[in-house]
Order: structure tokens, then C-alpha cells, then sequence
């Protein structure tokens, strides 16, 4: 092929790239154009504040599901951070060359196991021996999503942390345990911060798993060991419902659920750009 | 453990990695306790990990044992009457899926040599990070935006004329209810592009700049380059890539279960109802009153198990083979 023509294939490949990127992005312009237009009209006080009225009744809010969002996050949370951040530590920290290979490769394929199984992992191990659906279920759940993506960053970040801060506690003489929690950890907590809210704001949208574990209630929290609503599920028997007040709500609801989303995300970002602008 | 070698030896092999913290000999108790818990967490995950996996195959056991190989491959769903046969549900996520690969592959590669290869330097972080945000939307807000714009505009405006146009084939054949398996599929790619562009795009970074060079040198074009130096290096990384995306779709719950119509029938027309193996879970795991039904509903979700296992086993170390364990590890 001529020179001319090797140049105009090649500006025509990076065309229909630029036009796939486009494509891949257009979703998105379309998503967040129908949640504003339909979300902020459906927005009011009552909202946050109140409870779901009964079928047939116009108005009302979700404050409940709101609450039990953040009361199942942090059950998740709860469950998930200790373990995530000590295997992390773990894999970063192990002279071993093998055997962390195991727990790497474990915690990957877990990122990808679907949601919903772990909702009826949680139904068998939770659900069934309590006898009842409850917030405890769903936290458990949640909180084995969490697990594997605290894990890996936790694991990232304690690989940045420079030898010799460690080789300057190891040499004051303090224990490693002490290097470890006083010294490394904090040094990498900017990054670990990143990785929690990234796994918050994933598991904030969860609503599979949370269908049979969680199950969801009209009303206000009424303790661990009982169903408890949550944004997402509250979201979900609203869109399939057919009350048109309910969906107005629902779009109400998923505009507020992805605020939180992109709050958690953007958390995520802002932790990390100090660190980077501190290094 | 490296006990031929102590902990500053290996520091100065390989400057890069760090002290044996974990594993060392001699410690006090604090170190031990330490070390205990750390332990502690590494066995609880494969615990977790394991126990998922028995759980699940002893919850299922009465269904395999009634049912055995027919279960996979009769297609009579009927609780009431004690008859469970998964196939249309497997044929509803398998189809459902590669649909949404056959429309999401091309547009996600093309974006990742975009912003990775040929984009200009300032438009690529904005795009990157718009697409991040497309991957953190949740399932059931896509699942909300299908229901009432992308199944409206399906009914109203694509599917009759397709169905004109291309009746004649049994693809595009049948009522356009807007519901079912091509609302499902486009759901589903859009909501695996952002995955699949965003590690394709980690992968093509992590070819070594030495590559393009040579072919830059050579007096190769940009896309010559992309095509014979970058693409060809990170081929195997980019299967992986799909793959990922791949097991994203076979596991994705809300979305479809909101859009495919929820009929356990296989139909040759793209504009009929389906169903798939997590919406099944999703809408019948509380309504499920004997003992049978619910073991018939876990072992469906043990079924997906293995094959999203399997799926993202082989992705990882594929993704793994161009960039290392370190990449792609969020996505």
C-alpha cells in the first residue's frame, strides 16, 4: 500500500475508535439526562424525611430505606474491613512467593462471583438458622462483596509504602507488629480509604443479594435481627410496582442512591490525590 | 517461608520488595498475636471461599439427587407440580450474554485503543473517567432507565421496523413488546462495556512502551502500530478482558431480571420474553414453599457459580499473563 494510503487507513481506524468511545459514553450523558429530568422533579422534604405511605396513597418518602442503607453498609463494613485489610497487609507484606498466590487468585475470582450468590450464601448461613430475614443477613452479604476489594487495594497500597520506613522502625528496635499498625498502615491509610469507599460505593447499589437477606420493610429499623429497607430494594418494588406515584419515587430514589454512589467515588478520588500530591 | 534467606538479604536482592514483616522466626508476643490475626483473616477468606462452594452444593444436594443430568436439560419449570428443569434459564443467560458481548466487544476495544493508544493527551483522562462512572452506576438504576426509556423506545421505535424490514427472519419475528431478550442484551452491554474498556485499556498500558517504539521506528503508522506492536503483545490480556465482561453478564441480576419479560420459554425471535438463571433466583429464592424448590432454585445458583468461577479464573490469569497480578485488580 502507498504511504498516503497507509496514513488514511490509519486515521480512519483512529475515527471509528473515537466514534466507539463516543457510543461507550452516550449511555451514560442518556442515564444521567432521565435521572435528573425525572429525579429532581419527584424530590421533595417528605422524601427524606418520611415514611412510605400505604398502597393507593400519594406521597410519602423512603427515610427508612435511607437509614437502612447506611445501617447495612455499615454491618458490611463492619464484617469486611478488619479481615480485608490484614489479608491485604498479607499479600504485600509475605517473603513467601507461593502461597499468597492462593489468597490473590481466591480473592480475584471472588470480585466476579455474581452478587446474588452471595445473597443465598448468606440465606443458608444467616437466614436459615436465625429463622428470619434480617439486617444481619444482609450485612454479611454485603460485607463478603467488600471483602476482596479492600483486600487487593489494601494489598497495593502497602507495596508503595518505601522499604526504608520500615527498615527505620525495624532499626529503633520496635516489633513488627508495631511497624506495621504504627507505621506502614498509617503511611498507606490515604490509599486504603480509597479502596474502602470504592467498596462501599459498589456494594451502596447492591440489590440482589440483599433480596432474601435483607428482604425490605416498611418501616422503621427495628433491630438487627429484623428485615430492615434498604435504598436499592426500596428502588426496585417501586419501579415494578404499577403506581405511577411509585415510580416518580423511584426515580427519586435511584437519583439519590447514585449521589451517594459518586460521593463515596469521588471520596475514593480526592483520598488518593492527596496522597499523590504528598509523595 | 524464607528461612535460607533473612529478611535484609532479601531486601537487598530485590530493593523493590519488602521486609519479611509476616513470616520470620524468632518475635515477641505481640508479634505473635500479630501475625495470629493476620493469619486468622487469610484463613477466613478461604473459609468464606470454600464454604460459598459447600453450602451451596449441600443445599442443592435433594435437587441433584431427584433430578441428576435431566435437570440441565429439560426445559418443564413447574413448582406446583414438583417438575424443575433448568435449560431455559442456562439458554436464557448464555443468549442473553453473548448478545451483549456481540455488542459490547467492538465498541469497548475500540474506546481502549482510543483513550489508551490513539486519543489525544488531554482527552483522555475526562473520557476514562466518565466510563469509570458508567461502571459504578448500580443494577437497578440501569434496571429503572430500562424499564421506562430503553423498553418504551424498543416497542416504539426499533422493533417494528426491524420487524419489517427483517421479518423474514425468525430473529426479529413475533409481537414487539419492547420487554425480552434484545432489551436484555442491550442492557447488559451497556453495563459491561465499562468493565471490559476499562481493563482492556490497563492491558494496552501495560505494553512496554519499547514495543511501539520498534514499530514507530520501523516507520510504522499509529495504527500500524497498535495493530502489529500493542494488539498482538496484549492479545491474550484482552481475551481476558471479555472474558471479565463475560462473567459480569452471565451474573448480572437486577437489570435483566427488570427488562427480559421472565418467562421460562426458549424462542427463536429476539423480541420474545426470556429468562435467565439470576432473575429466576431473584424472583422466585422467597416464593419458593417446598423444600425441593428452593434446593432446585440453589442448585441453579451453584450451576452460575461454577461457570462465573471458571469464566473469571481463566480471565484472571490471562489478564495477569501481559500485566502482572498488580493490574486490573479493581476492575
Amino acid at each position: 500500500m502507498s504511504p498516503g494510503g497507509r496514513r488514511l487507513v490509519s486515521s480512519a481506524v483512529g475515527g471509528l475508535t473515537a466514534a466507539a468511545a463516543i457510543l461507550v459514553v452516550c449511555p451514560l450523558l442518556l442515564i444521567f439526562g432521565f435521572l435528573l429530568y425525572q429525579g429532581v422533579a419527584a424530590l421533595n422534604p417528605d422524601f427524606f424525611l418520611h415514611l412510605p405511605k400505604p398502597v393507593g396513597e400519594v406521597g410519602g418518602g423512603v427515610a427508612n430505606a435511607i437509614v437502612g442503607s447506611f445501617i447495612v453498609i455499615g454491618l458490611a463494613v463492619a464484617v469486611g474491613l478488619p479481615v480485608g485489610i490484614l489479608g491485604g497487609v498479607y499479600l504485600a507484606e509475605s517473603s513467601d512467593r507461593r502461597r499468597p498466590w492462593v489468597l490473590r487468585f481466591v480473592a480475584d475470582v471472588m470480585n466476579g462471583v455474581p452478587s446474588i450468590v452471595f445473597g443465598i450464601f448468606a440465606y443458608t448461613v444467616v437466614v436459615i438458622p436465625m429463622r428470619r430475614f434480617s439486617a444481619l443477613a444482609g450485612g454479611f452479604a454485603l460485607g463478603l462483596i467488600l471483602i476482596p476489594v479492600v483486600l487487593r487495594t489494601t494489598e497495593e497500597m502497602v507495596r508503595l509504602v518505601p522499604n526504608a520506613l520500615r527498615e527505620a522502625g525495624l532499626g529503633l528496635g520496635l516489633p513488627e507488629w508495631k511497624v506495621s499498625l504504627r507505621v506502614v498502615i498509617p503511611a498507606a491509610r490515604a490509599g486504603i480509604i480509597t479502596g474502602v469507599m470504592v467498596a462501599v460505593a459498589r456494594i451502596a447499589g447492591e440489590t440482589a443479594p440483599l433480596l432474601f437477606t435483607a428482604l425490605g420493610n416498611r418501616f422503621w429499623h427495628q433491630g438487627l435481627d429484623q428485615p430492615i429497607a434498604t435504598l436499592p430494594l426500596q428502588i426496585y418494588a417501586y419501579a415494578i410496582a404499577p403506581y405511577d406515584d411509585w415510580h416518580r419515587q423511584a426515580w427519586a430514589g435511584a437519583l439519590v442512591l447514585i449521589t451517594l454512589v459518586f460521593l463515596a467515588s469521588l471520596a475514593a478520588k480526592v483520598a488518593t490525590r492527596g496522597r499523590t500530591l504528598a509523595r | 517461608m524464607a528461612i535460607d534467606s533473612p529478611a535484609g538479604a532479601v531486601a537487598l536482592d530485590r530493593p523493590s520488595r519488602p521486609p519479611a514483616a509476616v513470616a520470620r522466626g524468632r518475635r515477641g508476643l505481640g508479634d505473635r498475636v500479630y501475625r495470629g490475626l493476620i493469619l486468622a483473616s487469610v484463613w477466613m477468606v478461604l473459609v468464606l471461599a470454600a464454604g460459598l462452594v459447600a453450602a451451596l452444593a449441600w443445599e442443592s444436594w435433594p435437587a441433584v439427587r431427584a433430578f441428576g443430568f435431566r435437570f440441565l436439560v429439560t426445559s418443564h419449570w413447574d413448582p406446583v407440580a414438583g417438575e424443575f428443569g433448568a435449560l431455559p434459564f442456562i439458554y436464557g443467560t448464555l443468549a442473553s450474554s453473548l448478545l451483549a458481548l456481540l455488542i459490547a466487544v467492538p465498541l469497548s476495544l475500540g474506546a481502549a485503543i482510543f483513550l489508551a493508544e490513539l486519543a489525544p493527551g488531554w482527552i483522555r483522562p475526562p473520557v476514562a473517567f466518565l466510563i469509570e462512572m458508567l461502571a459504578a452506576v448500580p443494577s437497578v438504576v440501569y434496571g429503572l432507565w430500562g424499564i421506562f426509556v430503553l423498553v418504551p423506545w424498543l416497542r416504539d421505535w426499533v422493533q417494528p421496523p426491524l420487524g419489517r424490514t427483517l421479518g423474514f427472519l425468525p430473529l426479529f419475528q413475533g409481537p414487539p413488546y419492547g420487554i425480552g431478550m434484545l432489551a436484555a442484551g442491550l442492557i447488559l452491554a451497556i453495563m459491561v462495556v465499562p468493565y471490559i474498556t476499562a481493563v482492556s485499556r490497563e492491558v494496552l498500558l501495560a505494553v512496554p512502551g519499547s514495543q511501539r517504539e520498534a514499530a514507530l521506528g520501523l516507520g510504522a503508522t499509529r495504527w500500524e502500530t497498535t495493530r502489529i506492536a500493542v494488539l498482538r503483545y496484549g492479545r491474550s490480556g484482552l481475551i481476558g478482558a471479555i472474558l471479565l465482561g463475560l462473567g459480569r453478564a452471565l451474573g448480572e441480576t437486577m437489570a435483566v431480571t427488570m427488562v427480559i419479560g421472565n418467562r421460562p420459554e426458549i424462542a427463536a425471535s429476539l423480541f420474545a420474553p426470556a429468562y435467565t438463571m439470576a432473575s429466576v433466583l431473584a424472583n422466585e429464592f422467597t416464593e419458593a414453599t417446598s423444600d425441593l424448590y428452593v434446593s432446585a432454585l440453589v442448585e441453579i445458583g451453584l450451576l452460575l457459580l461454577l461457570v462465573t468461577v471458571l469464566v473469571n479464573g481463566l480471565a484472571r490469569l490471562l489478564v495477569w499473563s501481559v500485566g502482572g497480578p498488580a493490574r486490573g485488580a479493581r476492575a
